[in-house]
């Protein structure tokens, strides 16, 4: 094109300062973009909403010794298992070595508070739930493929690799935990 | 080119503006503005506005209003009423909810709850009322007042959004005990100059002295803040709030954004200029 | 496709392996960057751009508002306000898909006016202009639906309103009605389909924006003084000078639009539709949006039966005032485009913008309210119909019987340069 020729970039008597101006014009547009592309994605992140049910408070005087009650924590189920001292002692007694993902009991409750065992209640194979007072380890079954827990809720046998996860949670008070 | 342009741009916007607030024409009589610690674009919410509102809504209104939109972690969150969070907590569990899962279908609140509502039945209220109270989720942007020409022009400008509280101020100090002669109101509703029609079946909500605000530490608060006009103010400030609670944080972001366009159109205008320069 | 040749070579192996099979980049710079674009072009030929970034602007946030939006009849109105409270930044974004729709329209009474004042539309841009109104119709069609999605009670009775205007065409009128609805009254099958199809229409609308700016391609740009290109002195390339022109003016238009959204995101709606819809109850006064009104007011105008009933009668009316625009090339006969060299034409142009602000104007009004004298909204409004169908069925097919043109340069380099520059 012949007006082209004589618009070419490089017939500017100054042409440091041109630089800059496009330099700095294609920053702050860049920041613009920027700062739209944010919230454009963020919208995506769980809502004030979901945010609210984050943590759950749960008081555990109701859970008599020896069963355990299910409950919804950020929109998974969670079990709350009151273990009788049996139970507790068959989970102490196991050797680390018999273990897929070693992990002591101690390690898996909270002190004081050792008859309490809190686990999200999803098979850490492919996420079905375990059914309880189950399986040759008297701890959960997954019917899914067969995994099965002991009394700790650590793996002992099945496909699963890891044991069931203890989520985040803290004693509020003697008989309420807040989890997450 | 130039004159063709003005009038051209005179006439769009006069075309862009003109419906919404012409719209409204029928409503209600001239309303008086307040003034409002929100209003504007540098206006704010004043929280302890919106904690004295609350109480008022709390205390009076909630009685047979319901806010299912509001929930109570609102009332901790930032350009809100900003109680603490252990008094929003307090407060929740308060109250009663009726949860299915929960044992025996009902337990305490928690703050991730929704505002509970009246606990009447829709058949109650109306035998009460004549109609069901309508819930005040949304209701200081469900009513404005009239902005006769130019005014409405102006609102532009002013980005005049504070009709809702307006009319809900004027409303609820509209009430006359004495209907002025002529006025037929039937049994069971009451005079209100504000209200259309002037029929209202809300009987008058507040009076002097009904609510007691207290200070933080207990002290007593002086008696011209314990009228019903303050009352009034406080709360539909309050509801105001409720139906926009982020509007504090979307005027900050507002600034923001503003101060960017002007800022890059500025140099958008010179790199436009230095390029066309060689063409001219 | 288009009369000019790209000075494109690929410079790589890939570029040249690309270009054999699929010249994606030889048709960017063929239609981007070294399109030939009249030199002359003032700011009201940034519309284009303006409106393209609009229509992605509403596309981006729609998708998102879709995300958290329920279409179902006790939901849908809550959603909404879940948006505006929960959601991350759902606030803004509502309201900038909200006061979008505003300026959208804004933008394209902006860019139909330039048309019609400097004859954008006659020949050989006949089809770029029908294009221009499918856009503008399916536009129509989109902000409709979409206005019905947060379930207000706006919302309703538009739809009720909207959609009883078909069950005037005689005898297949209500089984049209009920197709339209999915039931006998707008309920919840209107808004699921409503929600489909108001997702559905602006892909719709951005395949036609592809066909329009093809159908620019072809002719090139129309320009203010109507004389078209005949040297290359006559142009520049579309790059950088009318992308970084048409980009400021982008961003200046985000001015007013970021002042709405921010400031007072409400202000160009209804308070009524923060009331949930209620299929018992219509609002005292109801409006459409503002962008509608104009029409509204010819629909409204037509009170009277002459031959056919008076709804009927409306209807077509209604309809017609866009349909009539896509005979526009045909009814103007002068041989001049722009308007700037028409002294007579100018007058008329001018009285029928103020006549279409007026209809605007009565289309917020009640009918009944007094104008002049005992003369009402709905009679008033009658004159203002009548001059706007005369625009294009008497006025502009006569005018140039009438009319002596000033004379027209003869090129657009003589029009505009200065005596050349003494650069280089």
């Amino acid at each position: 094109m012949a007006t082209e020729s004589n618009l070419a970039h490089n017939d500017q008597p100054n042409p440091g300062r041109r630089d800059f101006l496009y330099v700095a014009t294609a920053a702050v547009g860049a920041v613009g973009v920027g700062a739209v592309a944010w919230p454009v994605i963020n919208q995506m992140n769980p809502d004030a909403s979901v945010l609210a049910l984050a943590s759950t408070e749960f008081d555990l005087s109701g859970v008599e010794e020896g069963s355990s009650v299910t409950i919804k924590w950020r929109g998974s189920p969670v079990f709350v298992r009151h273990r009788t001292a049996a139970e507790i002692e068959e989970a102490r007694a196991v050797p680390m070595s018999d273990l897929k993902d070693p992990e002591t009991d101690e390690a898996r409750v909270k002190e004081g508070h050792d008859q309490y065992l809190v686990m999200v209640a999803l098979c850490t194979h492919l996420g079905c739930v375990p059914v309880g007072d189950a399986g040759e380890f008297g701890g959960w079954f997954c019917p899914c493929h067969g995994s099965e827990y002991d009394t700790s809720g650590r793996i002992r046998k099945g496909p699963a690799p890891k044991n069931l996860v203890v989520p985040p949670y803290q004693f509020l008070s003697d008989s309420v935990i807040q989890i997450g | 080119m130039i004159k063709i342009s003005t009038i051209f741009a005179a006439g769009l916007i006069a075309l862009g503006l003109a419906a919404p607030v012409v719209a409204q024409e029928h409503q209600t009589p001239q309303i008086e503005r307040q003034q409002w610690s929100f209003a504007g674009i540098f206006g704010k919410y004043d929280e302890h506005q919106l904690q004295r509102g609350f109480q008022v809504f709390r205390e009076v209104c909630a009685n047979c209003h319901g806010a299912k939109l509001l929930a109570f972690r609102n009332l901790a969150e930032e350009g809100g009423p900003m109680f603490s969070e252990e008094q929003v907590k307090a407060l929740a569990a308060e109250y009663t909810i009726n949860d299915p899962e929960a044992e025996g279908g009902t337990r305490k609140g928690l703050t991730s709850d929704r505002w509970p509502g009246t606990g009447q039945s829709d058949a109650d209220q109306i035998a009460a009322f004549g109609i069901v109270p309508p819930d005040l989720s949304v209701i200081a942007k469900a009513r404005s007042i009239t902005s006769p020409f130019p005014q409405w022009i102006f609102n532009y400008f002013t980005t005049y959004s504070e009709g809702g509280p307006d009319y809900l101020h004027a409303l609820l100090m509209g009430y006359e005990e004495t209907p002025p002669e002529g006025a037929e109101i039937p049994d069971g509703k009451f005079y209100n100059h504000v209200f259309p029609g002037h029929a209202i079946g809300m009987p008058p909500p507040l009076a002097d002295g009904q609510v007691p605000y207290a200070n933080e530490d207990g002290s007593e608060v002086p008696a011209e803040m314990l009228t019903a006009e303050q009352y009034s103010k406080d709360v539909s400030a309050f509801l105001m709030w409720v139906a926009e609670p982020h509007l504090n944080s979307q005027k900050a972001a507002g600034f923001r954004v503003l101060t960017f366009l002007i800022l890059f159109a500025v140099l958008m205008w010179f790199v436009k200029q230095r390029l066309w320069r060689r063409v001219h | 496709m288009s009369s000019h040749t790209s000075n494109y070579t690929p410079s790589t192996g890939i570029e040249k392996w690309l270009d054999d099979r699929l010249p994606l980049i030889r048709f960017s710079k063929e239609h981007l960057m070294d399109y030939p674009t009249p030199r002359n072009l003032n700011y009201w030929w940034t519309g284009g751009a303006i409106l393209t970034f609009m229509l992605a602007a509403q596309i981006v946030t729609g998708i998102i508002l879709a995300m958290h939006y329920t279409p179902q009849v006790d939901l849908a109105f809550d959603s909404v306000e879940h948006i505006r409270r929960d959601v991350n930044s759902g606030r803004i974004i509502q309201a900038t898909h909200a006061v979008g729709a505003s300026m959208f329209f804004a933008a394209v009474y902006m860019h139909i006016f330039r048309g019609l004042y400097f004859g954008s539309y006659k020949a050989p841009r006949e089809i770029l202009w029908i294009l221009g109104v499918i856009i503008f119709l399916l536009m129509m069609a989109t902000a409709f639906m979409g206005y019905v999605l947060p379930w207000g009670q706006m919302s309703f009775w538009a739809a009720a309103v909207i959609t009883n205007i078909f069950a005037a065409i005689p005898v297949i009128g209500d089984p049209i009605l009920q197709l339209l609805r999915g039931g006998f009254a707008v309920d919840n099958p209107t808004l699921n389909r409503f929600f489909s199809l108001h997702y559905l229409l602006p892909f719709i609308i951005a395949a036609v924006v592809g066909l329009h700016i093809w159908a620019l391609h072809v002719p090139g740009n129309n320009n203010p003084v109507g004389v078209e290109v005949k040297s290359e002195r006559d142009t520049l390339p579309f790059h950088p000078f009318y992308t970084m022109k048409d980009l400021f003016a982008v961003v200046v238009f985000c001015i007013p639009f970021a002042w709405f959204v921010f400031f007072a995101p409400d202000i160009l709606g209804h308070p009524d539709n923060y009331i949930q819809a209620n299929p018992l109850v219509t609002p005292p006064h109801i409006v459409p949006e503002w962008y509608f009104l104009p029409f509204y007011a010819i629909l409204r105008a037509i009170d009277f039966n002459f031959i056919l009933d008076s709804k009927l009668l409306g209807v077509i009316a209604f309809g017609g005032s866009i349909l009539i625009l896509f005979f526009l090339p045909w009814l103007d006969t002068s041989k001049v485009r722009s308007g700037t060299f028409r002294p007579m034409f100018k007058w008329f142009y001018w009285v029928f913008v103020a006549n279409f602000v007026l209809l605007t104007w009565y289309g917020a009004q009640a009918p009944d309210m007094k104008v002049l004298g005992n003369f009402t909204v709905a009679d008033t409004s009658k004159l203002s119909v009548l001059y706007y169908f005369a625009y294009f069925i008497v006025i502009l097919p006569l005018l140039s019987r009438f009319e002596k043109p000033r004379p027209l340069p003869n090129s657009i380099s003589e029009a505009v340069l200065k005596p050349a520059p003494a650069t280089n």
